[in-house]
């Protein structure tokens, strides 16, 4: 059921994306900046984890995924360290998706020639 | 916004401006949006599959099991966007590949693989987050003051 839940949530949060591209012309950098603020935004308010136990991938795939996380590291580090903690454990959790990008990257140059 | 911009423009550019959108293509937006949900919910499908193969073969719990999938899905891209095909998907699906964590690791990997021609230093190393900075930025920044009133209100004894 997991796997129904996944996509039908999933195509929802991209249908919201398409929306902003075709309704309001907003570039798909303002976009996804405007998709991850309100990731990191509903994280704030709690309901961001429940989307997650109810949808699986569905909620973690997309980008409004990389705010929640962010936001989940910095509240992790700062229960141990208090305020400081915010900037320390900003990327603690989130790490995979930002080195992934960056190794994956840089492999890609070195393999692959540019086209067109 | 659009009306301040006209009101500036002298009158012939401001009848250029209108018969220029009578003329503008309508964007198919019902067509695309369902194209978006169908190409949106399959990544996040696979994702899912992913996400269960973690889960039962690595121990990982729902929440974590997102790390690895994401970092999966990355390197699918990479696969995808190296051999040109997912630029062609994108064409198609629109938002569909562009807002789940692929679209976020092809303008990364895309942006590699364009500026390695000016050399691996300042081609792709200055470029690498060209058009993935804004996310970041963002991502970081808004995360940042979450995070920032949480804490303090918890300090304070609010919640």
């Amino acid at each position: 059921m997991i796997f129904f839940w996944a996509f039908v949530v999933g195509g929802i949060i991209c249908v919201i994306g398409q929306i902003m591209f075709d309704v309001f012309k907003l570039s798909p950098g303002h976009t996804l900046s405007i998709l991850v603020v309100a990731g990191a935004i509903l994280d704030g308010l709690g309901w961001y984890d429940p989307l997650i136990d109810f949808a699986g991938a569905g909620a973690t795939v997309p980008i409004t995924n990389f705010g929640n996380s962010l936001v989940h590291g910095a509240m992790q580090e700062a229960d141990k360290h208090g305020i400081i903690g915010v900037i320390t454990g900003m990327f603690e959790v989130t790490s995979s998706g930002i080195s992934a990008a960056i190794i994956f990257g840089f492999i890609g140059a070195l393999l692959f020639k540019p086209k067109g | 916004m659009a009306d301040k911009k006209k009101k500036n423009l002298p009158p012939i550019a401001q009848k250029y401006q209108s018969f220029q959108d009578k003329r503008e293509v309508k964007r198919p937006v019902v067509k695309n949006c369902i194209k978006a949900f169908f190409v949106g919910g399959f990544i996040c499908f696979i994702g899912q599959l992913i996400t269960t193969f973690y889960i039962h073969f690595f121990h990982f719990t729902e929440q974590t099991a997102g790390n690895p999938t994401v970092a999966t899905l990355i390197f699918i891209t990479m696969l995808l966007t190296g051999f040109g095909v997912y630029d062609r998907f994108g064409q198609f699906a629109g938002a569909g590949t562009a807002v789940p964590v692929t679209g976020f690791g092809n303008a990364v990997i895309s942006a590699c693989i364009e500026h390695r021609t000016e050399g691996f230093v300042l081609g792709v190393g200055g470029n690498m987050f060209k058009l993935a900075g804004s996310v970041v930025l963002f991502g970081v920044f808004s995360a940042f003051v979450v995070a920032l009133i949480k804490t303090l209100l918890s300090n304070w004894g609010v919640i």
